[in-house]
């Protein structure tokens, strides 16, 4: 029991020694910039995707097309534009789908609500299920002699009563 | 000749498959076992026939025969004869005859048990195979030949025919376009045979439980039959999806490894099944319950892989319209849904034999938690499905918007974009939630737990993870409440299954006299399963830590830089050296940089990123210059240069802290495996092997 202590503990300390530099490399902030920057473009090119090419954020899209959208976002941001004015000119001109997740209108709202709809569903039937054997259970249980649990692993449960009859002798 | 020998031998399997498909229900119907035994010999056949085909397309694809239009559109004159070969699955004919190749590879080798004690199983085993076996080979032949070859016309068109059109001549051009680019890497070669291994072997504990529903022998039989070949299939599921996570580390260029594209989505969705599968099997086998929930979850497994299979090759992904013009779509959706109300109606008429011998007494007794785990399975099962369906849906549902004008703006008949944010916010919690049982369902009993008995179990665990999380909390400073709730689950699990292994490790070491190590060993050897259940748990807890760090504390900038300057990203920075562009003898311009990397100010060496571009496919690759660590990686891409100068160059720098471990839990992970589906020899078998005790000898 002890060593199995002494494991968990350097397994915890193992993560620790990890996160030190982590957390000391999120204080670092890039320095303040007046032009658009390349991360302010990448910041709103994360959140896109060009029609060509499916499934591969604007941001990383090595082809020209891409290049040519991340410069109109440049171009954009230099004028004054913020990320929502920036994300409608796009959808304006290609649609919904260029925007990473689809806009919170119409139809759209099926996927933002339509998972947790079903989850709770599912949710609220398991709970009745419980009840329900719960309210089956104890009364059987009160019927029928008390029976041991099922130990988690017989074998090791075998040893360990063996241990404490020897210890008690 | 070739692609005639490799057509024929598809053709042949095809009527073989049919001919078993029907023997076998002839010989089990009229109670003649020959026919039932030549239905085997069938099933059999299609392995050496599928070789031969399969065979013929390698030799056709490492000899340039680029008149075949498979070849040509997969490999060209430049590739290395290996990547020829692997070219095989790297389009969709090949792939596809790659699927019922290893298909039939999987069948025959359960046809060879011994099937002495479950003959009753037998003819639907071989049935249900077949079936799946057959419904392949229809849409090769039918629709996806490989072996098409091109055909000119007098006028000078080129046709594509299998058997040469009247008044044409055989066209072979110069050279091919070419592997895909990305598909050039390690990782993409393993990775598409390990994804299809898992789908096809899926397909055996499927055919015996639908063996089961038949014969109507419902005990738990089918599943100790299928426990390896299920556990094995997750295996190859699971390596696929690690080896497809690394490839797109190393080879897509955006700094992570799981982008939720929808075709990630549809590789993991028969993984969401088979895991709480694996998960529930143990109780139908510890208590004899949910054994309706056993099969529908089996179905379901069957009826996903088949989903997932249809997603990737229908083009439905691409475009609705897509789907309406591919014969293949309404093929596929015409096989699930015949195979889905067969198993569905099989399952009813069996409905009463199949009620549960035990009761659920407990909340929080083992089969209680392993029954949340697996709705929980099922929830993420349901956001994935509805990720990967809803842009579908959308663009499906234009219709109702045209049919309707009042109601063209809700249906706008527009597609959306489904990206990595729906699906981390989705799914988020419950992984979290799946995680925290992995840590309490250990030390719960099965049948009856209480808070009371699950508490004293928990306490030191728990206790010992909360100390750990302030000493993060006071060390590291991390404050962020969800990164701390995820390591707070990650020190639970991790000390739960370390609890659980000193607890019998140090009981076995007392009572035998063992030392600790030793103890573990033999422990792990008595009971594989659970013991490499917790490897298998250990290595969950060390990829989660991966994910944790790359995904809550990923940082990134990105610069033009001129020769010399440098670019910094918290305690690393680079220092932009030279950049060389140049052709190599594959047919790829290559444009490479070099970098100086530091690190607290410190040089710790060179990285090389680089742009490749492909002239035969005219594709970019951007692969980047990785300095790894198990600290984390510091990963630099070469975005854009100047192209004669070379003096400025645009780089992207990604910090992914601790993603190592992600790689190194998915080792673990791969060895808990291996040990839980290791062979034992099945209780009877292993008392036949038992010796002649010495005294019986001696009589």
């Amino acid at each position: 029991m002890r060593r199995a202590r002494i494991v968990a503990l350097m397994l915890a300390c193992g993560l620790l020694g990890i996160f030190a530099p982590t957390a000391q490399a999120q204080t670092d902030e890039p320095p303040p910039l007046t032009l658009p920057s390349d991360d302010e473009v990448n910041a709103i090119a994360r959140n896109m995707y060009c029609p060509v090419c499916e499934n591969v954020p604007l941001d990383v899209c090595p082809t020209l097309a891409c290049q040519q959208w991340r410069d109109q976002i440049r171009e954009k941001l230099s004028e004054g534009w913020n990320e929502e004015q920036i994300h409608d000119y796009f959808v304006v001109q290609y649609g919904d789908r260029v925007l990473a997740a689809p806009p919170r209108r119409g139809l759209n709202w099926l996927i933002y609500t339509m998972p947790w709809v079903l989850i709770a569903l599912g949710g609220i039937m398991l709970g009745r299920l419980f009840r329900r054997l719960r309210a089956t259970a104890v009364p059987a249980a009160a019927a029928r002699p008390v029976e041991p649990p099922l130990a988690a692993d017989d074998y090791v449960a075998r040893i360990e009563e063996e241990l404490k009859r020897r210890d008690r002798g | 000749m070739i692609a005639n020998l490799g057509y024929g031998a598809l053709v042949l399997t095809l009527l073989v498959s049919l001919y078993g498909i029907g023997a076998a229900l002839y010989g089990e119907l009229r109670r003649q076992p020959k026919w039932v035994d030549s239905a085997r010999n069938a099933m059999l056949l299609t392995f050496p026939l599928l070789t031969l085909s399969a065979v013929s397309i390698i030799f056709l694809l490492v000899t340039n025969r680029f008149e075949v239009d498979y070849v040509q559109s997969v490999t060209s004159r430049s590739m290395p004869t290996y990547l020829r070969i692997t070219a095989l699955w790297g389009g969709q004919p090949g792939s596809l005859v790659f699927w019922t190749w290893l298909m039939a590879l999987f069948t025959s080798a359960v046809t060879l048990r011994d099937w002495r004690r479950d003959r009753e199983f037998l003819p639907w085993v071989v049935v249900v195979s077949l079936v799946t076996l057959a419904f392949f080979l229809i849409l090769i032949i039918g629709f996806e030949n490989p072996f098409q070859r091109y055909w000119a016309t007098p006028s000078g068109a080129v046709i594509t025919a299998m058997f040469q059109p009247q008044g044409t001549t055989l066209y072979t051009p110069p050279d091919g376009r070419g592997l895909n680019p990305l598909l050039r890497h390690p990782g993409m070669i393993i990775h598409p045979p390990m994804l299809y291994l898992g789908f096809v072997s899926l397909t055996i504990p499927f055919a015996f439980a639908i063996a089961a529903l038949i014969t109507g022998r419902t005990d738990d039989r089918w599943i100790r039959l299928t426990r390896r070949w299920t556990l094995w299939a997750w295996v190859f599921l699971s390596l696929g999806l690690i080896l497809g996570g690394r490839w797109a580390y190393d080879v897509l260029g955006w700094g992570g490894y799981w982008g939720w594209d929808p075709v990630e989505v549809a590789a993991l969705l028969p993984w969401l099944t088979a895991t709480p599968f694996l998960h529930s099997v143990m109780i139908q086998e510890k208590r004899g319950m949910f054994k309706h929930w056993n099969m529908l979850l089996i179905i379901l497994t069957y009826e996903v892989m088949i989903w997932a299979t249809f997603l990737t090759r229908s083009g439905v992904l691409s475009s609705v319209h897509a789907f309406a013009q591919s014969a293949i779509g309404p093929l596929f959706f015409g096989f699930i849904i015949f195979t889905t109300v067969v198993s569905l109606w099989l399952l009813i008429r069996r409905w009463e034999d199949l009620k549960s011998e035990g009761e659920l007494t407990s909340l929080l007794s083992r089969e209680a938690l392993f029954l949340i785990n697996n709705l929980l399975f099922i929830a993420i099962l349901v956001v994935c499905i509805w990720g990967v369906f809803f842009p579908i849906f959308t663009e499906a549902s234009g219709f109702i918007g045209r049919l309707f004008p009042g109601l063209a703006h809700i249906f706008t008949g527009q597609k959306v974009t489904v990206g990595p944010i729906f699906y981390e916010r989705a799914t988020g919690p419950l992984w979290a939630a799946l995680l925290f049982l992995m840590g309490i369902a250990p030390l719960s009993a099965w049948r009856a737990s209480t808070a009371r008995t699950l508490g004293r179990a928990v306490w030191k665990p728990a206790l010992a993870s909360l100390l750990a999380l302030v000493l993060v909390i006071v060390l590291a400073g991390v404050r962020d409440w969800v990164a701390l709730l995820a390591v707070w689950l990650c020190l639970f699990v991790a000390f739960v299954t370390l609890w659980e292994f000193g607890r019998a490790g140090v009981a076995r070491a007392r009572a035998h006299g063992q030392n600790l190590l030793a103890a573990l060993w033999q422990l792990a050897g008595r009971n594989r399963r659970r013991y490499g259940g917790y490897i298998i748990h250990l290595g969950v807890v060390l990829m989660a830590v991966g994910i944790i760090g790359i995904e809550l504390f990923q940082t990134e900038t990105q610069a033009s830089l001129r020769l010399g300057d440098s670019l910094t990203l918290g305690r690393y920075a680079i220092r932009y050296d030279s950049l060389a562009e140049f052709d190599t003898n594959d047919n790829r311009n290559v444009a490479r940089a070099v970098v100086t990397v530091f690190k607290d100010g410190h040089p710790v060496g060179e990285l090389y990123p680089r742009r490749d571009f492909f002239y035969e496919s005219g594709q970019p690759m951007t692969i980047p210059g990785v300095r790894s660590s198990i600290e984390d990686d510091f990963y630099v891409l070469l975005i854009d240069w100047q192209p004669i100068s070379t003096q400025n160059a645009t780089f992207k720098v990604y910090h992914n802290p601790l993603v190592n471990w992600l790689w190194f839990g998915a080792a673990i992970f791969l060895l808990g495996t291996f040990v839980a589906a290791w062979p034992e020899a099945e209780p009877g078998e292993a008392r036949q092997r038992r010796p002649v005790p010495r005294a019986a000898v001696r009589v």
